[in-house]
């Protein structure tokens, strides 16, 4: 046990800083997405909220949210890869939507089970655009296994998060999961400031 | 096993984790130009004024002594509301008398630890947390150094916040006994005492 720990404080103190769009990790495009996504915190973090909230509500909430946040993610992703959009900067659409996220963690908002699904699916797709905007120069066929490789670590992602939540039986766990809902909302809240500074 | 040999393995790995966040190279998944720092020096943002600290860990004495549900309410409030002064800090709306709010916000709670104020409805703490929130969270969006790595500041800055306010849950464990409900309360004179200063220091400038 000691042994793996140290194996795993000793590897991550040896790794340089992770640069998600400079290399690549000579594993091919599916494990590229995966990397560029495990490497985006915005991205991260909102899946996470979703999942988050997703086990708060249930879960027949929590299985909808499994499929809507891929599906959701990856037809984000493939207009985003299509359209004739200049690559912007998507750090107000991702503050937006982690601002969202995390209010209605903080709240428990008793939405039902298809405005959850909805909710859930309108998030992935707005994040999923913007992966697929900085994925074009890729080109399609490798972009396409690079959402791939995303579409695979949401679904695992929101599965490990939202059957977490869902196991809490204990109030007092449940209120931590909201706690987690103020921070996400939080950070949405200061990174959209910092947005709207910088485009000043 | 006993609970305390129990506990030894999460606090190390707890330690273990921060360690990583705060000294591993920052990951740089879409690089800006300019960022200076990123998660490590917005999560030391909050520790670097004795103001901030006292308030935060005030907000979670007082919500000790509340009890449920003002324990997890107040610092479900004060991040939110913090993050609210920040976003005005930030595009630069302004709000007068900040530095006399964040003394006050001191003072104030303070007192209310001292005292051990425990209002009819849990809306006046919750109205009240949520002013002073305002006024650190827009002293902390003005103060944000330019070139920072808005969301990994964002994120070590909102972590070390509530980190503070466990700080102050966790004191308020002693409150299940006689002599650390008076600690406590001698703790929020400590408060007041210092957030008393900073009004003066505030007066003055």
């Amino acid at each position: 046990m000691k042994r793996r720990w140290l194996l795993i404080i000793g590897a991550l103190g040896l790794c340089p800083a992770a640069q998600a769009h400079l290399v690549t990790t000579g594993l091919g495009p599916v494990y590229d997405g995966v990397g560029h996504f495990f490497l985006s915190p915005e991205d991260v973090l909102l899946a996470v909220g979703v999942a988050l909230f997703a086990g708060l509500r249930g879960p027949s909430a929590g299985r909808s949210v499994l499929v809507a946040l891929p599906l959701g993610w990856l037809a984000g992703g493939l207009a985003g890869l299509f359209s004739d959009w200049a690559a912007v900067d998507g750090q107000v659409p991702s503050a937006v939507s982690l601002f969202v996220a995390g209010v209605l963690i903080a709240a428990d908002a008793a939405l039902p089970r298809w405005a959850v699904t909805i909710v859930a699916g309108l998030l992935a797709a707005a994040h999923g655009f913007y992966n697929g905007l900085a994925m074009r120069e890729a080109g399609p066929v490798v972009a396409w296994l690079q959402l791939a490789g995303i579409a695979a670590a949401l679904f695992i992602l929101a599965a490990l998060f939202s059957a977490l939540v869902v196991a809490l039986r204990r109030p007092a766990a449940r209120i931590v999961v909201r706690v987690a809902g103020s921070w996400t909302a939080a950070i949405g809240l200061l990174l959209l400031g910092w947005a709207i500074r910088l485009r000043r | 096993m006993n609970p305390s040999s129990r506990l030894r393995p999460l606090v190390a790995r707890a330690g273990l984790l921060v360690w990583c966040l705060t000294a591993l190279p920052r990951a740089q998944a879409h690089i800006e130009h300019g960022e200076a720092g990123g998660f490590a020096s917005g999560f030391k943002h909050p520790w670097s004024g004795l103001d901030h600290i006292t308030a935060m860990v005030a907000v979670g004495l007082w919500g000790a002594q509340l009890g449920l549900p003002a324990i997890w309410l107040l610092p479900v409030v004060f991040p939110l509301v913090m993050a609210m002064g920040g976003f005005m800090g930030l595009v630069g709306i302004p709000l007068p008398g900040v530095e006399i709010g964040i003394g006050l916000s001191a003072l104030a709670l303070g007192v209310m630890v001292a005292a051990e104020v425990k209002p009819k409805h849990l809306v006046w703490p919750a109205i009240l947390v949520g002013i002073f929130g305002l006024y650190h969270g827009h002293a902390h969006g003005t103060e944000l150094p330019p070139g920072e790595s808005g969301l990994l500041y964002s994120i070590g800055f909102v972590i070390a916040t509530g980190t503070l306010h466990a700080c102050g849950i966790a004191i308020g464990f002693i409150h299940r006994w006689k002599a650390g409900q008076i600690a406590m309360r001698a703790l929020g004179g400590v408060i007041a005492l210092v957030g008393a200063y900073f009004v003066w220091e505030a007066g003055r400038g």
